[in-house]
């Protein structure tokens, strides 16, 4: 099985730590990740404002590319998933803006590349019951509670990718590696992250209450998709101790690493080096490393 | 076989012509078999109305079509005009022309207005002369739905003198109102009003019961239906039975009660009251344990008069009636649908219906409020309006009329059993528009200090023994975060389940949610397309009890008239 890749930006520098575990696990689970050539930023936000075909100029040119290339285009950041597979919607939907988008990028692309996020490639063609016979690293006991925040779920319409109040996909990932999921209220929500820079007081307090309700429902570990939660839950954390002095921390890992982890990989490919909150004295303490 | 005539009204709609008289006319007279009248003014005048029965009399005409452009307005009128000036109702028929958007100029609606009229003509022609009018008019109404609606228009009608078959799909009649514990805006106990009601029912002379029964099929027409009715097994011998009520004290399931709503158990052998008309048990299959794992019979060895029967089977039976009204009622839109209130899968966030039910002095609970996860009395209540209500882009659109009273009531009844408690709710608007309704919510807001806020809640899920409910207030713009004891949902009314089939068998029309479709909104309110089918209470959309009981009551009246008349 082969897939276009498209990493993303911040995969080849703040996120390194997701991207090569992710292609790393793939090798293992014989699915190959071709990189997508000559791609750009994905543009980093949907845009909201009808009018601006600007902002759908780098998304559309990525899934042309795709198309040209042909293939069914992957991605492990949510956001860059969150704006192809809007944009790859808006262009199949909308016959005016397809027109004017086409215009523009100088190509001609209908809008019939299939996108899918990496979780959905080891649900639907690996399978998570494979995933559990790959499983070299027995992760059995590590709490782990999935943070799937906004991107991935919503809108609910439009990325018709799991349940919007309840989704399950990530849960059910967990469990495939041996993982205890940890159910919390705060797993849709928002990060903040958007917040960082304008208000950094309130994506502060979005990190706090959900570190704080993922720990109190006995969590050992968060684990993401997405490099701007990633940032806001885990360096965030710095933060959060000075405000609130007993906060105790918790590490925030991506689940590509734990999916590394599992599969066995070395532990010096899976990167934990850049993350924060250092994972490794909690691997330890499980008898992981 | 003779000409048919055809009355042509010229009347325009809205001010745009349908169709060019002069062409028409001479389109149809083209066709040997037709003649066709048109009249100025339009028809539905008393001059015109007058000049239609001067044409049928002298042209001596026994089939005949009148067009008109608003057919559920003037149809009912012209139907009866052509009975009474001796037409046979099966060879004549109210034609309804509308405008065709779609196409062009008038040249091309005329082309259509002629296609359509020569169709009806051709049926016409064909049809042979309906039996009925040699078969007597049946002076007998059957009532479908036996709640407080359908139990008004039956009392009605058996006082009037006509006979009455009132059918419920449940083993009692009672309907929704028998859940609720006070109502607004007396606080009066609704089962000491109903019950009254249901017992005079129950007790009337010309009113037959026919519960545990579902409509299986209607043929006919006015004053002469045949309705097959489906009597469901009670396992039970209803003739043996006395409702002494040992059988389902001793009945050892504790099963889903869906009259509870799910806040009490229920017994597989069940009255829906103790107060029940007809005071008679039957036994749910899916949940006996005889029936389900071959093993029990403990009603069986329990009961005094050797009244159960497990080998009891659905019967049929067949009634001839005259007219049907239908009051089918309305159920609640299913929290479990509902992701960003948990899907109903927090135990302490439970609809109107079910805190009816905690309220109740014949509740599970004997009316004290206890939540239904750990029993414990809540001391912070949140009441959300509008729950799938008023909500176009997920739920329903529309506004289900009588939950801004209700929840009004339910956070007033709280308060008056939990004295140190506090009640929220969250709303949109207050739709307090009956008589002493705006009053009753300010008493509520003033004296009893209950806390409205306007804004919707985005989620509430369950930590630890909270639901936690965040909400907005938009009038300070601030965001509110309650840690609450119990949340009750005031969920959208929609039609009862079944809805659907019931209509088609009875050849009336619903909108696109299920609710039926009445003949016109202001002036045939109560009637359907189907002449001597009525409908009154929710079934045709969300109301007060006020508000169906006057319903039930004309639908009621309508048939007395229609009886009256033959």
């Amino acid at each position: 099985m082969e897939y276009l890749y498209f990493p993303g930006c911040t995969l080849y520098t703040k996120a390194k730590n997701l991207d090569e575990a992710g292609r790393e696990c793939a090798k293992v689970l014989g699915f190959e990740l071709k990189e997508l050539s000559n791609w750009t930023c994905c543009g980093a936000a949907f845009p909201l404002a009808k009018d601006n075909i600007m902002a759908l100029a780098p998304p559309a040119r990525i899934l042309a590319r795709a198309k040209e290339e042909g293939g069914t285009l992957t991605t492990l950041c949510s956001v860059c998933f969150n704006v192809i597979k809007r944009t790859n919607r808006l262009i199949r939907g909308d016959e005016e803006r397809r027109e004017k988008i086409n215009t523009f990028i100088e190509m001609d692309y209908q809008g019939d590349v299939q996108v899918l996020h990496y979780l959905e490639i080891l649900k639907r063609d690996v399978g998570f019951d494979s995933l559990k016979a790959a499983v070299k690293r027995d992760l059995q006991g590590l709490k782990v509670a999935p943070f799937y925040g906004c991107m991935l779920l919503r809108p609910f319409e439009e990325m018709e990718f799991d349940d919007k109040e309840a989704p399950t996909i990530f849960e059910e990932f967990l469990e495939g590696i041996t993982c205890e999921p940890v159910d919390f209220p705060y797993k849709i929500e928002c990060c903040g992250a958007f917040q960082s820079v304008g208000a950094p007081e309130v994506a502060m307090e979005c990190a706090y209450a959900i570190l704080n309700s993922a720990l109190k429902n006995g969590a050992e570990a968060v684990t993401t998709t997405c490099p701007l939660c990633q940032f806001n839950i885990d360096s965030m954390q710095r933060e959060i101790r000075e405000r609130y002095n007993d906060f105790p921390g918790i590490p925030i890992i991506y689940f590509t690493q734990l999916l590394g982890l599992a599969l066995g990989l070395p532990i010096e490919k899976l990167d934990f080096n850049r993350n924060d909150v250092d994972p490794r004295p909690l691997m330890k303490e499980k008898g992981l490393l | 076989m003779g000409r048919v005539g055809v009355v042509l009204c010229p009347c325009e709609l809205e001010g745009v012509p349908l169709f060019n008289p002069e062409v028409l006319v001479e389109g149809l007279k083209r066709r040997g078999d037709v003649l066709p009248f048109i009249h100025y003014p339009p028809v539905c005048s008393e001059l015109g109305m007058e000049a239609i029965r001067a044409f049928l009399e002298k042209s001596e005409l026994d089939r005949a079509i009148v067009t008109c452009s608003k057919p559920e307005l003037f149809g009912p009128t012209f139907k009866k005009a052509l009975r009474q000036w001796g037409l046979n109702p099966s060879l004549s028929e109210v034609l309804g022309i509308r405008p065709a958007p779609e196409r062009g100029g008038l040249q091309e609606a005329t082309g259509d207005v002629l296609i359509l009229i020569e169709r009806k003509i051709d049926e016409i022609r064909e049809r042979v002369p309906s039996k009925s009018q040699g078969v007597p008019f049946t002076k007998r109404v059957m009532v479908i739905g036996g709640g407080i609606t359908g139990i008004t228009a039956s009392i009605d009608l058996g006082n009037a003198g006509y006979e009455v078959l009132l059918v419920d799909r449940l083993p009692s009649i009672g309907g929704r109102m028998l859940q609720l514990s006070e109502t607004f805006p007396t606080l009066d106990c609704a089962q000491c009003t109903l019950t009254p009601k249901t017992v005079e029912t129950g007790q009337h002379s010309q009113i037959r019961l026919i519960t545990y029964a579902e409509i299986e099929s209607v043929s006919g027409e006015v004053g002469n239906f045949l309705v097959k009715i489906r009597r469901k097994a009670a396992y039970v011998d209803w003739a043996k039975c006395t409702g002494c009520g040992l059988c389902q004290e001793k009945c050892p399931s504790k099963v889903h009660s869906e009259f509870e709503r799910g806040i009490g158990p229920g017994k597989a052998i069940y009255t829906l009251s103790p107060q029940a008309v007809p005071n008679k048990p039957v036994i749910n299959r899916e949940l006996c344990r005889y029936f389900t794992r071959g093993k029990c019979r403990v009603c069986e060895k329990v009961c005094p008069v050797g009244a159960i029967d497990y080998e009891q089977e659905d019967t049929f039976i067949e009634e001839r009636v005259g007219a049907i009204i239908v009051a089918t009622g309305f159920d609640l839109y299913p929290k479990e649908e509902i992701g960003e209130y948990g899907y109903g899968d927090v135990p302490d966030v439970i609809d109107g219906l079910a805190f009816e039910r905690l309220l109740s002095a014949s509740g599970p609970t004997a009316g004290e409020i206890r939540r239904p996860s750990d029993g414990r009395i809540p001391k912070e209540m949140v009441f959300i309006q509008c729950v799938a209500s008023r909500d176009p882009e997920r739920y329903m659109p529309y506004c289900s009329r009588a939950c801004c009273m209700y929840t009004a009531k339910h956070a007033r009844l709280y308060k008056h059993k939990v004295h140190d408690g506090r009640a929220y709710i969250f709303y949109m608007d207050i739709r307090s528009m009956g008589k002493g309704y705006e009053e009753f919510i300010q008493q509520g807001v003033e004296e009893e200090g209950i806390l409205y806020l306007r804004g919707r809640v985005s989620r509430l899920f369950r930590d630890n023994d909270h639901v936690v409910v965040w909400g907005v207030d938009t009038l300070t713009g601030k965001k509110v975060d309650i840690a609450a004891d119990m949340v009750v949902l005031a969920t959208a009314m929609i039609p009862s389940h079944g809805i659907r089939e019931l209509a088609e068998k009875l050849h009336i029309k619903t909108d696109e949610y299920g609710f039926l479709t009445e003949a016109q909104w202001k002036l045939y309110p109560v009637e359907t397309g189907v002449e001597g089918v009525y409908l009154a209470g929710c079934a045709q959309g969300p109301k007060d009890i006020a508000d169906t009981v006057a319903q039930g009551d004309a639908a009621a009246s309508k048939v007395q008239a229609l009886f009256a008349q033959h």
